[in-house]
Parts: C-alpha cells; structure tokens; sequence
C-alpha cells in the first residue's frame, strides 16, 4: 500500500489546470508519465535530491488510470483529495448541478461507518 | 493590554460567495435568508470595533503538505495572498490579498512555544478559504491586519480535542496579555457534520442532524465537558468524515471559556451541511458606535 503515493498524484494533479486536463482526456499515459517524472520528487526539493523509492502497487495504478473513484476510496486515498479532482474532472459533464458529487455518493453507497482508513 | 473585543465562531461554506452574489435563475432559493443571517452575523463584529483579527482555520491541503505537516502553524509574515486555483475553480471563490499584524504572530510565537505549544510558523503563506471565508461574510473589505492560525483536522495522526481546546484558552490568555491598546477579535471556523468523498455527502441536510443539534448546544452555551465527554478522534468519524473540523469549533470553545454563553447564536440548515455562527463579547457587550458621550 502506498496511500501517501496516491494523495500526492491526487494533490498534485488537482493544483494543476493542465495536468487536470491531462489526466482527464489521458489517465493513463499521464499516470504512467507522472509516476516515472514526478512520484519520486520531494514537493519542497530541488529536482536533484528526489527520492529514490516511491512506486504505486499494481492495483493503485490502474485505479488511477480508470479514473476508477470507488476503488481509489477503499485503498485509502484521501478522501477530500480524491472528491476535489474528480469534480475538476467530472462535474463539467452533468447538467443538473451537483449531480456528479450524488453519483460519487451513490457508487459508494455500499459503505458504512467505519470506511476505509486514510492514515498515511 | 489588548482588549478581547469579539470572539467569534463559525462554519465555512465556500459556496456563501457565489450564492450570494449570484442574481437571476443562478440564484438558489435560500440565498435571500442565507445573506440576512449572514449580515446580521457581520454587525457583531463591526460593533465590536476590532483594530486586527486572529483567524484560526484549516490548510486543505493547498500549501501544507504531507511531506511536512504541521498540526499547529502561526503565519507571521507582512501580507497574505489569499485562494487558491481550485477554489476558483470549485467555488468561485475570488482572490484575495489581506495584511498581516506580524508583531502580533511574532508575540503569539514566543509566547506560545515558552508556555508549552511547539508552534510551527510560515513566513510565506498563502490563506484558503477557511480564512477568507469568514472574511467574506464577517469582514468583506478585509481591510484590518490578521494573524492565521492553521491547525490539522485533516491528515491523520491529529492532535486530540483537547489539545484544540487548551490551544483556544492559551490563545485567549496571551492576547489579554498582549502589551498593546488594540482591540482584537478572535475568528475560528470549522465544521458541524459533513461528509465529503463519501456515500453521505450533499445529502438534503448534513449527514447527522442529531450530532449537529449537540454541538449547536455545546458551543451556544460553553458547555466544554459534554463536548470533550462525547468527542474523540475516533467518534468524530461517525457524524461524516470531515467532521474532525468540528475540533476548531471546539478550540474556539476554548477561547470563549467553560461555561460563557454566547452573545449571538444562529444556525441555517443547508443542504449539505448545517451552516452555525456564534459571537461572545468576553469584554462585555460593546456600545453602539456613539453611544458613549
């Protein structure tokens, strides 16, 4: 498990109006993309003291790049992370407003108290 | 010393900002009472006169990040630019720039760390929402100087309740010992139930109606040792999963002092999440500006 991985592809797509895009029209080669240029660099940092050992498991990844929200919820991302991007995301493509934020509800109406645990 | 002139608590609804100015079929139906009960909320401060506003609130993950996470963070820096592009992009929310009081932080600092908080501090931060919202609604010209003060409801391990309430009554104790004739309103804004990124989340009222009655009671009348009986870091789950932001409430409990009614207590029940607003006048009610001759 790599939650702190998973907030930090979420953190910083979400600060991002052009990754945002990216990752909206490309999941996947931009997860592929982010995490072999940007996994690994330490926010606060200059590019040459990166880090030398974060990866996503397989699992998170391809979560990632199919914008898959429900399972990205049970492997722990954060949860304010993860409802603030798809909403970049996705909202633009409902008309009803707040629709899309219900349907994130909906999907994960499954789930009880306690949820998945976002401790990194 | 410095006079306590307002303490106020409240919640922040970045939405406030659109719905209010929004006009036409933009405009949502509950817009109309939402800015009443907001303006009546700003009068409490205007009529306390404050010279420079201490604003607790929550980083949302814009500036502090994982990497170096502070649970309690002082901004000590001249001016603060203020929203960020998400913000703008989720809430319409507009830029913003206020001034600081930075011998106040620097004070607050000192202080603070001799009577035993390991503040951390920034001398480049850029506020959020939790901030600019109660300056959209309580001071919309932003035109006094303010000390942020961030605390982490959001990036587990968090500080227990009652360490936000000893925060509060320190903050307190040192402004009334701050060496200053300033007047200094005291703001903090945090959450009742709310749900966000999960199964509860913009339902027709916030996601436990129960627990926001409880709490709407505790803070309206001090009630300091039901809140810390019934609130833990694993309770606060239960309501929503952004509930922990209800610990700033309970930091601002602290300011207030156990037991101290408050002075002004309103409440709006939104979808979504119950909107709360409370004003205590620790230094006695203030007169009507002209009142004293």
């Amino acid at each position: 498990m790599s939650k702190y991985l998973l907030d930090k592809f979420l953190f910083t797509v979400d600060r991002d109006p052009g990754l945002v895009e990216r990752y909206r029209g490309d999941p996947r080669a931009t997860v592929e993309w982010w995490e072999a240029e940007r996994a690994n660099v330490i926010l606060n940092c200059p590019e040459l003291e990166s880090s030398s050992w974060l990866a996503f498991t397989d699992a998170e990844r391809e979560a990632l790049a199919t914008h898959d929200y429900v399972t990205l919820f049970e492997l722990g991302a954060h949860n304010f992370l993860l409802l603030t991007l798809f909403i970049a995301l996705f909202e633009r493509d409902y008309e009803e407003p707040l629709a899309f934020q219900r349907e994130f509800a909906t999907r994960l109406g499954h789930w009880t108290v306690p949820y998945p645990d976002i401790s990194t | 010393m410095a006079t306590v002139a307002a303490v106020i608590a409240s919640t922040h609804h970045p939405f406030y900002y659109r719905a209010s100015t929004s006009t036409g079929a933009d405009r949502p139906p509950f817009a109309d009472e939402w800015v009443a009960k907001i303006e009546a909320f700003r009068e409490t401060l205007t009529k306390a006169r404050p010279d420079v506003l201490v604003m607790v609130g929550s980083d949302h993950f814009h500036q502090l990040w994982l990497d170096n996470m502070p649970q309690f963070l002082i901004g000590k820096a001249p001016c603060y630019d203020a929203n960020f592009y998400n913000e703008e992009r989720e809430f319409g929310l507009p830029r913003m720039f206020v001034r600081g009081q930075e011998e106040l932080s620097a004070y607050l600092l000192r202080e603070g760390l001799d009577a035993g908080f390991d503040l951390a501090f920034s001398n480049e931060l850029r506020i959020d929402h939790s901030i600019t919202c109660p300056l959209i609604t309580l001071r919309p010209q932003a035109d006094l100087p303010i000390v942020p003060i961030y605390t982490n409801i959001f990036a587990p391990p968090l500080p227990r309740p009652r360490r936000f309430v000893q925060l509060g009554q320190l903050i307190r104790r040192l402004i009334e010992a701050w060496p200053s004739e300033q007047r200094v309103a005291i703001i903090g804004t945090g959450h009742l139930s709310l749900e966000l990124g999960g199964p509860r989340q913009f339902g027709p009222h916030g996601p436990d109606p129960e627990f926001d009655r409880k709490a709407v009671e505790w803070i309206a009348t001090g009630d300091l040792k039901s809140a810390l009986a019934e609130v833990s870091l694993d309770s606060l789950w239960l309501p929503g999963n952004a509930t922990h932001g209800f610990m700033d409430f309970m930091l601002m409990m602290g300011v207030a002092g156990e037991n101290v009614t408050a002075d002004h207590v309103d409440s709006l029940d939104l979808f979504h999440t119950m909107e709360a607003y409370f004003t205590w006048y620790t230094a006695g009610v203030p007169e009507p500006a002209g009142g004293i001759t």
